[in-house]
């Protein structure tokens, strides 16, 4: 390992990966990143894989769009010797009660006003998407073809190989375990096999990414939940779309691969970082799915786990730099929805890095607007 | 090793060839989890009852490691193989 770097990125998920490989990419030579285990040991390696536009709020919509930008030409610029799986079949959001309803078409006109090309369905225009779907109850469904599906795993490590290729110098099993700031500057990086003198550090980590900010005695407003995760057996073709309902707390899609994934968001689960399992989900789940899609009754579900959410007061990511420590900046607190989000937030905390002005205004995404009280709460989370 | 040695299928749920895990191990992987990440195996139906073992030995010998030193994959439920149909129905009876 390298003993002194121009930037230190913290956490071998998709964010720090996507960050290291465009501090690269702009030109950056001494670039390491230190992950406590391996890559995607956190939350990008737990998800749920989906990628989407159809957003409630402005900031996520224009971040989660360029992301999908991105998505689509990544292969060719990564060069990775892996199929990144990225499919784009759509999402379909299923509304069953009137405010949901109501919230839809507002986020339609939103999205559509920012250049997405979502829409409103009636419910047999939805059961013409998903032939499958049960639609008994359901008001309507919004769709947008260009949402869908990437592999974490491939996506993430196309990232780290991609930025070894380009001189990254990437840690395993390094944990960084304080951060040296001296005159209201980054020094150093303290880790576990050793000390790194640099004048950047970058936040990257995840569900940990509240320790992390500590060390430079920066307080972040997050806190992280358990959610619970299934995959099926690989079937023949059922689905296209996601299907995703935020008043059920669901969502289902079936990979490339053909097995299907698939979520609960239980607003019961107590904060933590318990990452066990537990039966009630796979009853529970099973049920609701198989109202949804009978035709899951006779899927086989062969494993079961859970990840962290690391959850901000508004499901918006906190991005940048703090007042006072000059060099540390922080891409943390994605709110389920990181994995999405990491190509364009990967370009912009690397300009940030450089000083530049960044390709996306996210400067209302710093950690300041909680106190200044100048934030709107996403509406559309599972 | 021989050709034929690599084309050997060392996970039959996810077809994936004693080739692909010696890639997988080349290409910097030292855990178990690293290689179900990257070549999927141990992720099929059997969860890697018949590979585990097999990438086991082939990392250990890869990477000069005692066997018991590698380490290994998280074992996940169910067990085995469960219809989303039973699921559905598990303490019906019980509520009835």
């Amino acid at each position: 390992m390298r003993r002194t770097a121009d930037a230190v990125v913290i956490g071998g998920g998709v964010i720090g990966a996507a960050v290291a490989y465009n501090l690269l990419k702009l030109g950056m030579r001494d670039v390491v990143l230190c992950e406590k285990a391996t890559f995607c040991n956190g939350s990008t390696g737990r998800c749920g894989a989906g990628v989407r536009e159809q957003w409630g709020s402005e900031g996520n919509c224009l971040l989660a769009k360029a992301s999908i930008d991105m998505f689509e030409v990544l292969a060719d610029e990564l060069n990775y010797p892996h199929d990144l799986e990225f499919k784009q079949k759509g999402y379909l959001m299923l509304a069953h009660t009137e405010k949901e309803w109501a919230q839809f078409q507002k986020n339609v006109g939103l999205q559509n006003s920012l250049g997405i090309g979502s829409r409103l369905c009636t419910p047999e225009e939805a059961r013409e998407i998903v032939p499958a779907l049960n639609t008994d109850g359901m008001l309507g469904a919004t769709f947008n073809a260009r949402d869908g599906h990437a592999n974490p795993f491939h996506v993430t490590r196309a990232y780290l190989t991609t930025a070894e290729r380009l001189g990254g110098d990437i840690n395993y099993f390094t944990e960084v375990a304080g951060i040296e700031v001296a005159g209201g500057k980054v020094k150093a990086a303290v880790t576990s096999k050793g000390v790194i003198e640099t004048p950047i550090v970058i936040n990257a980590a995840g569900p940990w990414a509240k320790p992390v900010a500590e060390m430079v005695g920066v307080t972040l407003p997050l806190f992280t939940q358990r959610h619970q995760i299934l995959v099926t057996e690989p079937v023949g073709w059922l689905l296209d779309p996601m299907i995703m309902s935020f008043s059920i707390g669901i969502y289902c899609q079936q990979t490339p691969h053909g097995s299907l994934i698939m979520g609960i968001g239980d607003p019961h689960e107590p904060k933590g970082y318990d990452i066990g399992h537990s039966w009630e989900f796979l009853r529970d789940m099973s049920r609701i799915i198989t109202r949804l899609l009978p035709a899951l009754k006779d899927v086989r579900v062969v494993r079961q786990w859970s990840g962290l959410y690391t959850v901000t007061p508004d499901a918006h990511p906190i991005l940048g730099g703090v007042p006072g420590v000059d060099g540390y900046l922080q891409a943390v607190g994605f709110s389920g929805h990181g994995f999405m989000l990491a190509p364009a937030v990967g370009r912009i905390i690397a300009e940030m890095a450089f000083g530049r002005e960044t390709f996306l205004d996210v400067r209302n995404l710093d950690a300041g607007r909680f106190e200044r009280g100048e934030y709107n709460v996403e509406p559309s989370v599972v | 090793m021989s050709r034929t040695d690599d084309d050997i299928i060392v996970c039959r749920c996810e077809d994936v060839t004693l080739g692909e895990i010696r890639r997988a191990i080349s290409e910097g992987a030292t855990t178990m989890d690293e290689i179900r990440r990257i070549t999927r195996a141990g992720m099929g139906p059997c969860q890697g009852r018949t590979c585990r073992q097999l990438i086991a030995s082939e990392l250990a010998r890869k990477t000069g490691k005692p066997v018991a030193e590698v380490m290994p994959s998280t074992i996940r439920p169910p067990m085995k193989p469960v219809a989303m149909g039973s699921l559905a129905k598990i303490g019906e009876e019980d509520e009835e």
